[in-house]
């Protein structure tokens, strides 16, 4: 706890150098408010601010007129257009709007405080050294300060100069790094920890989000889409990456066969925690009733109606798990409020095998379809939720040459506004599909 | 003149391979492993089916990380792991070893460094946050500031594991909601019309996307003092601040009548009930800095009904669910009111059509 005084002061969180070690030339300005979030036990990002501003002045100024935000209740930035050569996004430019009444800047060292968003691996895996890397590049050529990582998923490197954004994407571009996406494109993606270390998941994330972002760099660099378009990658329907609910195509890993029981497991579960805990906890927790504790403590699992929310392999994660016919579902066009209000994604295909080379092509060439029919069709500023929604599902999956699937729906029609002249097609349809199953 | 350096051509090679970034214990039991416990808050355990095992210790921390920081952390993911961190969708570090009784070294060596070690299972996790005044170009309020002020409260909950099923808050500098779904969520709500700067309207703002971004048609072309600018029906106005963006001069955010709001509920897995959207439950909650006390108050109030009225596994939106709105505001004494029915399009939906009533 913070009241505790720290074993080792200079290798604390709350760490603040003496003054005499300050090597930046302006004067701190007084933070009072800020300065209350020094105290806690949550390791405070202003202390971290001011150990910045200890060596460079873009940091004191930061600090000045954040704590003027914080007085007045209100933000200073505004936007512009910055970028590096040869892209059109992937910097987030911030010009401070705080002026004296000369028109001078209030907070000249910091009136330039641009982000660079640069994608960082699937599952935001790093050694400490490349950390270490990284950290020295942004040093050199910005304030210092990253933040890991921002909601679209990006690393953000906060605070540098119109000038100093090129040098230091020059620099760490040749060790490896890639801007990501702001504004109208594709945007960075995000995946969960996934098949590096977790039992759950049941597809291959690193793989499906290098193939799909980076099969699209040139719709990431170079914003020409109608609004932004988002991949994200979960490992198994927990969508630990929030999928469903944030991304325009969100991938899912599940599985279509069995799931795996492990009675031995099973019992020894039941033994531990007891009868009325399974019952409680498991069974009767169970969305579609599939699960059934038999009297000699085993577990029956009607895998039929179970619709693979994970919540019994969430409790007995020893005993229960995916089965071994993996694949992924693809729902599209989740996105919060602005402006026709929340859409969660739909599902547009219940389940594909991600195994071959040509499945993940088949995947590829989805979503080079979705993209390319969006484009054409969308609003401005729309999203693909959006789209589909103006349209309705079925002239989205007209458009893009997917074939209609009950599991689209939760229920089917129920106003019977609705003109069906080609009814016996449409039924024709499903039974060829059906008969060539 | 001097001549011109040419520039450089940036190498397009997108998100970089992963792999190469892998703990090796992560890397040769990739999609191979087998179960998962929980030995202790904070610590994850993993075995995989060729028999290794990893312990991975999961770190709060601050989000905005400077090189103290960064070198304070990696210093000791060095000397007391294996020198691979990956960071989780709410800016916890997670730190693998092969080796148990590196375990507790590790943990203590985090600790004494004033770095929170928890997150895990039923605990209340880091808040994801946004931008704030630090970096946004259109924040009613800061982020870091309000997470900084609310984890220092819930500390206690972080590094335990004693909540019903796990907790995710969200915060939001404004009502795009980049923080996202929650099981509570503090986000800002605007409460005043934009209040337009005429001069400057014309030179920056395409006046025609400004009247499409609004969402109840209630922004029109007009000339003001003699310059092309834009006008607001006020009384068709819902204060969303859509407009702000593409046009600055509608400030939207004011020092007083930007406020904040709670919403509960929200789940983005599919365990057990499909994913669901929060709901509002408090609202004209002040603006608050430095710590935001109000807001905090309700926060904190709402997940101690929580942690004693909801069953085990349910999440916030189920234990809701379970025992009904009224018994909701009815427990955390917050006041229904005319504002939390629902009346955008769609929102049929959302009222009782059923003789089921809560007494």
């Amino acid at each position: 706890m913070a009241d505790q005084k720290p074993k080792n002061p200079e290798k604390h969180s709350t760490y603040l150098p003496p003054m005499s070690e300050k090597k930046s030339s302006k004067p701190f300005h007084d933070t009072p408010m800020l300065d209350e979030l020094e105290s806690g036990p949550w390791p405070s990002f202003v202390t971290g601010l001011k150990r910045l501003a200890m060596d460079n002045d873009m940091m004191v100024d930061l600090l000045g007129q954040l704590e003027h935000s914080y007085k007045t209740r209100l933000g200073y930035w505004k936007g512009g257009t910055v970028s590096v050569f040869g892209y059109g996004g992937g910097i987030i430019p911030r010009f401070t709007e705080l002026m004296d009444t000369d028109g001078k800047p209030m907070f000249p060292e910091s009136k330039e405080f641009h982000t660079l968003r640069v994608q960082p691996p699937a599952g935001n895996h790093y050694t400490t050294d490349m950390l270490r890397q990284l950290s020295n590049s942004w040093n050199k050529y910005g304030s210092g300060l990253i933040a890991f990582h921002g909601q679209t998923g990006n690393i953000m490197f906060i605070g540098s100069t119109t000038d100093n954004t090129q040098h230091f994407f020059d620099e760490i571009n040749e060790y490896g790094w890639d801007l990501g996406g702001a504004g109208p494109c594709v945007r960075t993606a995000m995946s969960c920890v996934g098949a590096a270390r977790c039992e759950q998941s049941c597809a291959n994330e690193q793989k499906i989000h290098r193939l799909l972002v980076n099969n699209f760099i040139d719709d990431m660099h170079r914003p020409a889409l109608p609004y932004k378009f988002k991949f994200k990658v979960s490992g198994c329907p927990n969508d630990c990456m929030n999928s469903i609910q944030r991304a325009d195509f969100a991938v899912i890993g599940t599985w279509r066969d069995d799931m795996k029981v492990d009675q031995g497991e099973v019992k020894a579960f039941v033994e531990r925690k007891s009868r009325k805990y399974v019952i409680d906890n498991v069974v009767s927790r169970c969305p579609t009733n599939a699960l059934s504790l038999n009297d000699d403590d085993t577990m029956t699992v009607d895998n039929r109606n179970c619709v693979r929310c994970m919540h019994c392999i969430n409790v007995m994660t020893k005993a229960l798990s995916p089965g071994d016919d993996k694949g992924v579902s693809i729902l599209m066009g989740g996105k919060r409020t602005l402006k026709i209000g929340d859409t969660m994604g739909t599902v547009i295909v219940p389940f594909m095998k991600l195994e071959t080379d040509e499945d993940y092509e088949q995947l590829q060439e989805m979503a080079e379809e979705v993209i390319d029919f969006w484009a054409e069709n969308a609003l401005e500023h729309e999203r693909i939720g959006e789209t589909i929604e103006r349209i309705g599902l079925v002239n989205f999956l007209e458009g893009v040459g997917i074939e209609v699937d009950p599991n689209m729906i939760n229920y089917p029609r129920t106003s019977s506004y609705v003109r069906m002249d080609t009814w016996d097609e449409e039924a024709d349809k499903w039974n060829q599909r059906k008969a060539a199953g | 003149m001097t001549e011109k350096a040419t520039p450089r051509s940036p190498i397009e090679t997108g998100c970089p391979d992963g792999m190469q970034y892998l703990h090796p214990t992560y890397l040769k039991n990739y999609g191979m492993w087998k179960y998962h416990d929980r030995p202790r808050p904070g610590v994850l355990h993993h075995v995989a089916e060729s028999g290794d095992e990893v312990w991975t210790v999961r770190v709060g921390t601050q989000r905005q990380l400077g090189p103290f920081e960064l070198n304070l952390l990696c210093d000791i993911i060095d000397k007391y792991a294996d020198g691979y961190v990956r960071f989780t969708i709410r800016s916890n570090m997670e730190i693998s070893v092969t080796d148990e009784s590196k375990v507790e070294p590790l943990i203590e060596a985090l600790t004494d460094a004033g770095y929170p070690v928890g997150g895990t299972g039923n605990s209340v996790t880091m808040i994801s946050h946004t931008q704030g005044w630090l970096h946004c170009d259109i924040p009613g309020t800061d982020a870091s500031g309000v997470v900084k002020a609310m984890m220092d409260d819930l500390h206690d909950e972080f590094i335990n594991e004693t909540m019903p099923n796990r907790v995710h808050i969200t915060t939001s500098c404004c009502q795009i909601n980049c923080g996202g779904q929650g099981d509570i969520a503090i986000n800002v709500q605007h409460t005043k019309p934009p209040k337009i700067n005429h001069d400057l309207v014309a030179n920056v703002c395409e006046r025609p996307s400004v009247v499409a971004r609004c969402p109840v048609a209630a922004i029109r072309p007009a000339m003001v003092n003699g310059k092309p600018s834009l006008e607001v029906d006020e009384k068709k106005c819902i204060c969303c601040g859509a407009c702000f963006p593409p046009c600055p001069p509608m400030q939207i955010n004011d020092s007083e009548h930007t406020k904040l709001a709670i919403w509960v509920g929200g789940k983005n897995s599919n365990a057990r009930s499909k994913p669901m959207f929060h709901k509002l439950v408090a609202a004209g909650i002040p603006n608050n800095p430095p710590r935001w006390p109000e807001a905090n108050d309700i926060v904190k109030k709402i997940l101690k009904v929580y942690k004693e009225d909801a069953l085990e596994w349910e999440r916030v939106g189920d234990w809701v669910e379970r025992i009904g709105w009224p018994r909701f505001f009815e427990l955390t004494e917050l006041p229904f009111t005319k504002f939390h029915i629902d009346n955008w399009r769609g929102s049929r939906y959302t009222l009782n059509a059923s003789a089921h009533v809560r007494f």
